[in-house]
């Protein structure tokens, strides 16, 4: 028995800021005060505040220690564990009351709104221990529907609980299960879609890493759910942490008899393999998801039949992404009621999403479905740093679109996401602030896509290619009006015409920020102008003469020898050497220098 | 894994381990005073018997916590017992012999031992 508990997260976030150090560190100075049988240490998943990693919790006080370093512990263990006086100056300091008294981590702004269902265990756990997710009721679900449901009570929780998939589209979870239920079959299987690539997204990875159990019980309730006995979970090999977990967790759950034969006793036996993919974008499509385990070149197949008629093996299959899973064992607990009960009319339950870009708070956060942007950009982000204005921000990554800043008190939706003019996706949120330049943005990730289109089909190969071309025309200043039009033309054309999700979604950036920011491919085109002075080859440094003291600090910064001028007299910049660098700015202590 | 019974043995196995991590409101806390005053007087021995007596005798919604200097050092080891509803109890003078009946009269019994607390040392 301890009487306190470190929890050092072990997530990949605060793993690159070395917490695993720090944790070592707790365990060698909790020896050196001779406090191991008093104190345990443990490593857990993710807990959501990745921007002020590492972070150790410390209960059952449940002080929240915010960048850690390794000289910290001594002062931590000697200070909290031996004298039981936390130090207040290490905390997180929105816990942290006027008074010095420590506020509850609910209390704060980044936690207030949120409402963890997918993500409840994540950094409560450990997560490389079975018992502790047992502590925490977990298989208990399994062990309701196998042995009080009927696989057909078991779809129908899960139908009128309305969730609906979390890994972009938002097709009713139940649905696709009584789809499959419905084909017979000698073998089925069932399928976890952990192939998360969009650029900026990590829930998947965060749930694998910090409550692996989950997706296996939930898997093993499709199982039951739909009569399949075999499972793959497809994870790509870039996830080493989450892959390690859910190896370690599936070892542990076979051990207990929670994967095999005659599970709790009845006649249901399933078993559960990983698959790791090399890290292809396309791989996260359904069809070239499910080529890739039989071992074959991740390329997608068209549709129908439909996997849940002929899908992994020519057998009737379901795929099912992490988070979707994640929410599965609590439906089943709780009831469908429970879970109807949160959300919006047609967009039930949570969604996570992770939080990146010009944002204070960058990390996970869970929030009910309907909550606004402005909620999650301005009270659980914390804002924009800097003072900056919110722009925009992506929802979907890739495949997604903008949201500008005007429709920020939108709720957010599979619904309202769509109607106006991006999606859901798996959960990437990335905020823009006023120096983002969108139509870069739309280059950024289209140029994503055509790295990533497999190039089976032409629309997808080709077309996202030649829309890139008229993109970079645009940013280099050479555009025209009328490239605007092509733009158009040939994006509905890609959409309309390509073979999986990954080519049909890839044109919503380029269409969404031309919806809400024509004004700003215009201002490109017309004036050659980037009014955020990013694309570069429309950038032109100058130097003001009145301000310039003729110091010559930016001249000796310049590596392409652009400025000249002798001491105390005004420098010029020659425009067709200069390489845009903006070292110069940097160096210049009078603000003699802009760019525009 | 072959019944429910299984899993629900390991559950509530587990469940006084991860209350530790559960701070809610209705849990009776057990603060011991830990500061250079209380450690030289003897409070680790009594945090220890704590620990080890709730878990013996598995009682759940129990938090053993700490403190440090509440300004009585000659009446430390000092541990100050907050149950749900209930006026703050503190114990003086303590060792780690008193500690179970602390636990099976005050923590069990809901009746604190009047003859350990501040108020009797203080007569």
């Amino acid at each position: 028995m301890y009487r306190s508990h470190v929890m050092v997260c072990g997530g990949t976030g605060c793993t690159s800021s070395n917490s695993d150090k720090i944790a070592q560190a707790f365990e060698t100075e909790i020896l050196a005060t001779g406090l191991q049988d008093e104190v345990k240490v443990i490593r857990t998943g993710c807990f959501g505040l990745c921007a002020l990693g590492p972070i150790v919790v410390i209960y059952p006080e449940g002080s929240f220690y915010s960048m850690v370093k390794e000289e910290n512990v001594k002062e931590i263990v000697d200070e909290h564990l031996l004298k039981g006086r936390p130090v207040t100056r290490l905390l997180y300091d929105e816990t942290v009351a006027e008074d010095n008294t420590i506020k509850s981590l609910d209390e704060t702004a980044f936690y207030k709104k949120q409402l963890r269902i997918a993500l409840r265990n994540c950094g409560v756990i450990n997560p490389e221990n079975i018992d502790e997710y047992i502590a925490f009721d977990g298989y208990a679900a399994l062990g309701k529907a196998l042995t009080e449901m009927t696989p057909e009570q078991v779809i129908q929780t899960v139908l009128d609980s309305g969730l609906r998939g979390r890994g972009g589209a938002g097709f009713p979870t139940g649905l696709k299960w009584k789809f499959a239920a419905g084909n017979q079959a000698d073998q089925k299987y069932v399928c976890c879609n952990a192939d998360e690539g969009d650029p900026g997204a990590f829930m998947d990875r965060s749930i694998l890493e910090g409550d692996p159990h989950v997706v296996i019980e939930a898997m093993a309730i499709a199982a039951y759910a739909i009569g399949a006995s075999q499972g793959y979970v497809y994870i790509r090999a870039e996830y080493p942490i989450a892959v390690q977990r859910l190896t370690i967790a599936i070892k542990q759950a076979r051990e207990y008899g929670l994967l095999g034969k005659n599970i709790f006793g009845t006649d249901f036996c399933f078993d559960l393999d990983i698959k790791l993919g090399a890290g292809a974008f396309v791989c996260g499509e359904e069809t070239a998801l499910m080529t890739s385990i039989e071992g074959k070149r991740g390329e997608p197949r068209p549709r129908p039949p439909f996997p849940a008629v002929k899908g992994l093996f020519a057998k009737p299959t379901i795929l099912n992404n992490v988070e979707t899973y994640a929410n599965v064992p609590q439906i089943i607990l709780k009831g469908a009621d429970w879970f109807a009960s949160m959300g919006t009319e047609k967009s039930k339950g949570t969604k996570v999403f992770a939080l990146g870009g010009k944002i204070n708070n960058t990390g996970l956060v869970e929030i009910p479905m309907g909550t606004t942007l402005r909620t999650i950009v301005e009270e659980i982000g914390g804002g924009i740093p800097g003072g900056k204005k919110f722009k925009a921000a992506q929802t979907g990554g890739p495949s997604g679109g903008c949201i500008p800043a005007s429709l920020i008190d939108t709720p957010i939706d599979y619904d309202n996401l769509i109607a106006i003019g991006s999606m859901m996706g798996s959960g990437g949120l990335i905020v823009m602030d006023e120096d983002t330049c969108m139509v870069d943005i739309a280059k950024f990730f289209l140029e994503f896509t055509v790295d990533e289109s497999c190039g089976k089909c032409t629309p997808c190969r080709v077309g996202t290619k030649r829309l890139l071309e008229l993109l970079t025309k645009i940013t280099d200043g050479k555009g025209t009006m009328e490239d605007l039009d092509k733009i158009t033309e040939l994006a509905e054309f890609i959409k309309a015409n390509s073979l999986c999700g990954l080519g049909q979604t890839a044109p919503n950036p380029v269409l969404s920020t031309l919806r809400y920011f024509r004004d700003e491919y215009v201002e490109h085109i017309k004036n050659k102008r980037c009014p955020a002075g990013v694309c570069k080859a429309l950038l032109n440094y100058k130097i003001d003469p009145v301000k310039c003291k003729g110091c010559t600090l930016c001249a000796r910064a310049c590596p392409a020898g652009a400025i000249t001028g002798t001491v105390r007299q005004p420098h010029v910049i020659d425009t067709a050497k200069c390489v845009k660098c903006g070292a110069c700015m940097e160096k210049c202590k009078f603000g003699a220098i802009s760019k525009g | 894994m072959k019944s429910l019974q299984e899993l629900a043995a390991i559950r509530d196995r587990m469940k006084q381990t991860v209350n530790t991590r559960e701070a809610a409101h209705d849990t009776t806390r057990v603060v011991v005073g830990m500061a250079t005053c209380g450690i030289a007087a003897g409070a680790r021995p009594v945090l220890n018997a704590f620990t080890e007596e709730i878990a013996r005798r598995e009682l759940s919604g129990v938090l053993v916590t700490q403190t440090g200097c509440i300004g009585l050092c000659q009446y430390e080891p000092i541990v100050e017992i907050t149950m749900p509803g209930q006026e703050k109890v503190t114990y003086v003078k303590m060792t780690p012999e008193k500690v179970s009946r602390v636990v099976a009269e005050h923590l069990i019994g809901g009746k604190p031992v009047t003859e350990f607390t501040i108020g009797a040392a203080a007569r």
